[in-house]
């Protein structure tokens, strides 16, 4: 049996005429220890995917199933990294971290929640900006706080909803570097919501395109068996991870034409012309 | 150390003073000479345009009742006593001055002579506790109160009154509308159900709180002979001035970032710890705006009521002062104003500056 399963899963938004099916028919395996990557077109229903999977939302139809258990509702066993970090700004790093560490393990002294907060934010190498407040530190270290977050509470499955989106290019690549070999520590369950096709090659075991909402379902899925630790730079040499990167490519290409086009036929152009009408002022031209 | 000052002056709102610490420690001397004449002699310009006209202003008034004066004393005595008024107001005799809104020399002059009645006033009260200290003590063993100062108190005296009653009346504004709001925040039940209570009573004038408020202590207290007029416009004024920090408490708890409240879905918090550790903090902002509104209003409203209900302070002054009607009363009522005007002020910048310490500043990405 699958570690985290997904049995035709569907979820809507609004009520009456506004009602819009997000996800439709959703149905996904996760096995024990498997590092799945989702990539999607930006609004195909990606966070509400991760959303259903954390327990933040509940799902319409099917079920959400985590060892053989459906969801109910947010758990310590399924920590999330969130896409704008959701540090709260009023409390430093220590404290950020600190009340998930507090959550998770109550029965803990003191001292050992201490020794556990800074070992994990060393980890993430910001152990010289441990007192300092989200508001002073980047948005690479901010991400880098959320990850300590949701692994300081020591989690089976890490779900990750476009960690590294809103950050430059640079930093990504480092912090890609870094959770990957976080995560090669103890190789837990991990999904990662993405909408960088190369990231999910780097990173995951498998790529599963989600097809662009409304009804957004799943695409067939890529299985990746490039050698771990992966090489950013030499990837790109490697044939297989070309040969791997262009079908998936290809594929969203071409659903993502598919959705244009059926967008085109959705709307009716009216048949009009702009009437270019003489002004009473005097024309000031700007070249 | 000059990094130090500028920063703590800038937290409490005097960031004016930024450019003339930077000149004396003579960094950038021309840049610095032009933000300090921006920022400190354009004030003072201002304020002396601002004394010129009233002052010119007061002359007219006082040049439209002189004349006045002496028309009707023309009118009634004939030649010889317009003369006599017309002799007797320039020679700046009290008894026939013409009364309407002084100049600032007079003011000037009413809140010298404030200062001096003042320390009169103080004066007898330590020679009247220095008198009565041994019978103080004597009653004391007895059990008996001690006997009190019950003369005249000076306008130094008032002004503390006044902000004993203000602070009173915001403190209880604070007690009330803080943990309500927190309440009405969290339930859209609830805050759905009294809505139109908040709605409807926001916007009562304080004279009408007053009256209220007079009606239910006044029963409430029959029977004992203590003075309640300061518990009433302590209350008058809490009532007057809660809403802004009721509505804007409820606002800041009901918008609370949909990510935190996510975060604490994750963390699995308990309710009382999303209350006291997700929620509260992230509506400090908005409580701290509404608590430094409440202030300010608490602080206009109680000169009305302490006017109204003829509890000592400010307000009273101002209309003892009017009911008075002797030569320098319009003075003291406009020394009255700028008094309250300013403390106003500074009360605004106590808030502001505690408002700054507790608030976390929104994360700029």
């Amino acid at each position: 049996m699958a570690y985290l399963e997904l049995r035709n899963v569907s979820k809507s938004f609004g009520t009456g005429k506004d009602r819009t099916q997000v996800l439709s028919n959703i149905n996904l395996e996760i096995e024990e220890g498997e590092f799945v990557a989702i990539v999607g077109f930006t609004g195909s229903g990606k966070t509400t995917l991760v959303n259903l999977i954390s327990g933040l939302l509940m799902p319409d139809e099917g079920q959400v199933l985590f060892k053989g258990e459906p969801v109910t509702g947010p758990s310590h066993e399924r920590g999330v990294i969130f896409q704008n970090y959701s540090l709260l700004p009023w409390l430093n790093v220590r404290n950020n971290v600190g009340m998930a560490v507090k959550e998770a393990f109550r029965k803990m002294s003191k001292k050992d929640r201490n020794k556990r907060i800074e070992d994990y934010v060393e980890m993430v190498n910001l152990s010289p900006a441990i007192g300092k407040l989200p508001k002073e530190l980047s948005g690479g270290m901010r991400q880098r706080v959320s990850v300590t977050r949701a692994l300081s509470m020591s989690p089976d499955m890490i779900l990750m909803d476009e960690p590294l989106s809103a950050l430059d290019a640079l930093t990504r690549g480092n912090l890609q570097q870094e959770i990957l070999k976080i995560w090669n520590k103890d190789k837990k369950t991990a999904l990662l919501i993405t909408n960088d096709v190369d990231e999910g090659i780097l990173m995951a075991d498998r790529i599963i395109p989600l097809k662009p909402g409304p009804k957004a379902t799943l695409g067939p899925e890529y299985k990746i068996n490039l050698e771990r630790p992966r090489d950013k730079t030499a990837l790109n040499h490697n044939d297989e991870y070309k040969q791997l990167r262009n079908s998936i490519m290809e594929y969203l290409i071409q659903i993502g034409e598919q959705r244009a086009s059926k967008k085109d036929n959705g709307y009716v152009l009216p048949d009009i012309k702009p009437r270019i009408k003489s002004l009473p002022f005097k024309r000031i031209s700007f070249s | 150390m000059k990094d130090r000052s500028i920063h703590i002056l800038n937290f409490v709102g005097l960031g004016f003073f930024e450019p003339a610490i930077r000149l004396v420690t003579g960094e950038e001397i021309n840049k610095n000479l032009i933000a300090l004449l921006k920022k400190v002699l354009l004030p003072v310009v201002t304020v002396g345009l601002f004394l010129v006209l009233w002052h010119s202003g007061a002359m007219y008034l006082y040049n439209i009742e002189k004349d006045a004066r002496i028309e009707k004393a023309l009118m009634d005595q004939g030649e010889a006593g317009a003369l006599e008024m017309r002799t007797c107001i320039e020679s700046g005799d009290i008894s026939c001055q013409p009364n309407t809104l002084p100049s600032p020399a007079q003011v000037w002059t009413a809140y010298k002579s404030l200062l001096t009645d003042h320390a009169i006033i103080s004066e007898k009260k330590t020679a009247f506790a220095e008198k009565v200290a041994v019978t103080n003590a004597q009653r004391k063993e007895q059990g008996l109160a001690a006997i009190t100062y019950t003369g005249r108190p000076s306008f130094v005296d008032q002004i503390f009154t006044s902000l004993k009653t203000v602070f009173a009346g915001f403190l209880l504004a604070l007690f009330i509308a803080v943990p309500i709001g927190v309440m009405l925040g969290l339930s859209k039940t609830l805050r759905s159900s009294v809505n139109w209570l908040i709605q409807i009573f926001k916007p009562v004038s304080p004279v009408v709180w007053l009256l209220l408020v007079f009606m239910i202590v006044k029963t409430l207290t029959r029977g004992s002979d203590s003075d309640s007029s300061f518990i009433i416009s302590f209350i008058s004024v809490g009532l007057c001035s809660m809403w802004a920090t009721l509505v804007n408490t409820s606002m800041g708890v009901s918008s609370v970032d949909k990510d935190y409240i996510n975060v604490a879905k994750v963390l699995q918090l308990s309710v009382a710890q999303k209350v006291f550790k997700i929620i509260l903090p992230s509506s400090f902002p908005l409580i701290f705006t509404g608590l430094r509104i409440t202030l300010s209003v608490a602080w206009m409203v109680l000169i009305a009521i302490e006017l109204l209900a003829q509890s000592p302070g400010l307000g009273s002054f101002v209309w003892e002062e009017f009911q008075n009607g002797a030569n320098d009363s319009n003075s003291k009522i406009i020394v009255a104003m700028f008094v309250i005007g300013i403390i106003g002020f500074m009360l605004d910048r106590v808030m502001l500056t505690i408002q700054k310490f507790v608030t976390f500043t929104e994360e700029t990405a």
